[in-house]
């Protein structure tokens, strides 16, 4: 064990995982947290919490780990290069790990022209590659980049996101196997809904042998509405929605839609459980955490199996 | 105001509109006498200094008189001259002087009428202007 | 060359409001080449802010002047007989912000820009110029196949390309092409591919204005 958390334990022991995400609330309202939360008891693995996601300013990820915490659920803590320098990358990992927190999710964020403050000074010190690089020489040497021991080693099970969906299609295998090579446990990809680009891309990791070199979790986020799919289609750069799910969603009446998108992540939960090199999904249900468990009892992952 | 007699200064090009000002003169149309012509080898060779500096001097309208788009003898040069012209327009916007006193027209070669007009049309919207505030 | 654009015309009349008299310097280095602040810039402002404060009914003089360069006090000089004998009120700098600091710290007359100082980049046709450098002050383009990843990727990635690269174009705007993809691409065209599988190490950033303003001293150089 590297890390010890819940989902190193199930994924180690072989059993498909499913892990969820939590965005933090616009203000300081707990309560927000706790409802959401509840939805994922359960249902889930361990709880993503989005850092600052699209740039907008939301409860810090680190606080909101923690009320999971004290909720009695797992929380992974996301954390970008947008906003942070090493050295408060490095200090917040120490304080994310004597919370109690063991899970983190190395990124390098959006862009904050999408956000709510587009006149940021942004960071970027460091890329999400050498943030990896960065947790792991932190867990494995026990020391910072500086070369100084750590008093106390923080240690992390370690992810990142990959999307298999951005260009060059060609190159996205290989900037996986440099995640691998930097020391990620395990990733998260982006929401897909392009199957067969999806299966190929699989099928290229699964051939350079990067499968069995950490634990890949196919992103799923259930389309709401045709409104919200042709938004995913349209606007969300290096996301493909494939024409035949928004021919779907128009094929059935608004009131009708919601349900249509639960079902087609349903299936494409149940395909993805089929294609190599899979070994758990990541349901993103974008303010939508009270659908997840249908979704999970409708695809079959509940209840989730205990662990240690 | 009635009595208000505009200066306007017109930068011709020496192929389309020049052409057009002789055969005017051929046919006895008069050019309204408040329309002074510089000449320009071509409307590209236009500077929106040139268009400043007669403001400044005092006219109270100016405007370029070149070829049509696709006719042009050096391909683009009233290509360009519209762009200055919509620089220069910006810039009196942006200083509080009324942009309608820069203008350009296409008038084509020959058309001798359409050069008459223009001027007379330029000479109309200063007089509903009223003079330049830098008089 | 450093590419900069003049300030809107509104805030340079703004700054010019309290002036009855002023020195406009222009630049024959970089912001000629990039048409923002030479000798015919010089010009153009110079009657606008003329045409402007005649409105107005505010007499006002300007003296236009270009100098060979504004980043080198010996050219800097040369204006010293215009401000220190014609009573110029205010100097208006329209040279990249070197110009207008230099000119600061030689006159005793309020100074101020004109000019916006946008990059260092160079011109992709006529009338469009765009970024290439960020002056980080250790160049690693070689690694890169010649496409600065720091100027070029918006997050400034080391190892790109992100998710949001979508074709060929960055998720920042559609207007700015993915550099990790030029990258990528130059790379393939060269036969290194190779080369983007390993990991390019964290910058020292302390060569960057990170480090605090930089210095260049070449001993054999000085006089």
């Amino acid at each position: 064990m590297k890390a010890g958390s819940r989902l190193e334990k199930i994924l180690s022991s072989g059993q498909f995982a499913v892990t969820g995400e939590l965005g933090p609330p616009r203000g300081a309202d707990v309560e927000v947290i706790k409802k959401k939360a509840e939805h994922l008891r359960g249902m889930v693995d361990s709880i993503n919490v989005t850092d600052n996601q699209t740039s907008v300013v939301r409860m810090c990820s680190m606080a909101v780990c923690k009320l999971l915490l004290e909720m009695g659920l797992e929380p992974n803590l996301q954390m970008t290069c947008r906003d942070r320098n090493r050295i408060a990358i490095q200090s917040d990992l120490l304080g994310a790990y004597a919370l109690g927190i063991k899970n983190v999710l190395c990124l390098s964020g959006d862009h904050n022209k999408f956000g709510d403050h587009p006149q940021a000074k942004n960071v970027f010190d460091i890329d999400s590659m050498q943030l990896i690089q960065t947790v792991k020489q932190m867990r494995d040497d026990g020391k910072l980049l500086s070369g100084q021991e750590c008093e106390g080693v923080p240690k992390f099970f370690i992810g990142a996101a990959v999307n298999p969906f951005g260009d060059p299609f060609d190159f996205r295998p290989v900037r996986l196997a440099k995640k691998v090579a930097a020391g990620v446990d395990f990733i998260q990809t982006q929401c897909i809904y392009n199957m067969d680009k999806f299966r190929e891309y699989m099928k290229r990791v699964v051939d350079m042998g990067l499968a069995e070199k950490c634990y890949i979790l196919a992103g799923i986020t259930p389309l709401k509405s045709l409104g919200m799919a042709r938004y995913m289609a349209r606007f969300v750069p290096g996301l493909d929605v494939p024409d035949y799910y928004l021919k779907r969603l128009a094929g059935v009446e608004k009131k009708k839609q919601a349900e249509e998108g639960i079902k087609i992540a349903v299936e494409q939960i149940q395909e993805i459980r089929e294609i190599e090199g899979v070994a758990g999904i990541h349901l993103m249900a974008i303010e939508w955490e009270h659908k997840v468990p249908e979704i999970i009892k409708a695809a079959g992952l509940y209840p989730r199996p205990e662990v240690e | 105001m009635s009595t208000f007699e505009p200066k306007v200064i017109a930068f011709c090009c020496s192929n389309c509109a020049s052409a057009a000002a002789q055969v005017a003169e051929q046919a006895c149309w008069q050019l309204p006498s408040n329309v002074r012509i510089i000449q320009l080898p071509c409307t590209g060779r236009l500077d929106s200094l040139h268009v400043l500096k007669a403001l400044e001097n005092g006219a109270d309208g100016v405007y370029v008189a070149g070829c049509m788009p696709d006719s042009c003898q050096y391909k683009s040069g009233v290509e360009k001259a519209t762009k200055k012209i919509a620089y220069v327009k910006k810039l009196l916007e942006d200083i509080g002087i009324e942009p309608e006193r820069v203008e350009l027209f296409n008038v084509g070669a020959g058309k001798a009428q359409r050069f008459i007009e223009v001027a007379n049309q330029m000479v109309e919207k200063i007089k509903e202007l009223g003079p330049s505030p830098l008089r | 060359m450093v590419v900069a654009e003049r300030k809107p015309i509104k805030e340079i009349l703004a700054m010019m409001a309290d002036y009855k008299k002023i020195l406009l310097v222009g630049c024959k280095g970089c912001v000629t080449v990039c048409c923002a602040g030479g000798t015919k810039e010089v010009g153009i402002l110079a009657s606008a802010l003329r045409i402007a404060k005649k409105k107005e009914g505010k007499p006002f003089e300007v003296i236009e002047k270009t100098l060979e360069r504004q980043c080198d006090p010996e050219y800097i000089e040369q204006v010293a007989p215009i401000v220190e004998g014609e009573g110029v009120e205010a100097i208006l700098s329209m040279a990249c912000s070197v110009g207008p600091q230099y000119l600061a710290k030689r006159y005793n007359v309020p100074v101020y820009p004109a000019l916006n100082t946008t990059f260092i980049g160079g011109s992709l046709e006529h009338g469009v110029w765009a970024e290439f450098c960020q002056a980080c002050g250790n160049c690693i383009i070689h690694y890169f196949g010649g496409i600065c990843p720091i100027a070029r990727c918006s997050k400034s990635l080391l190892n790109g390309p992100c998710g949001g690269s979508a074709g060929g174009k960055c998720e920042v705007s559609p207007e700015i092409d993915c550099a990790w993809h030029l990258i990528y691409e130059r790379m393939k065209a060269l036969g290194k591919l190779d080369e983007l599988t390993k990991i390019f190490p964290i910058k020292d950033w302390s060569t960057s204005r990170d480090g605090g303003p930089r210095k260049v001293v070449r001993e054999d150089m000085k006089l």
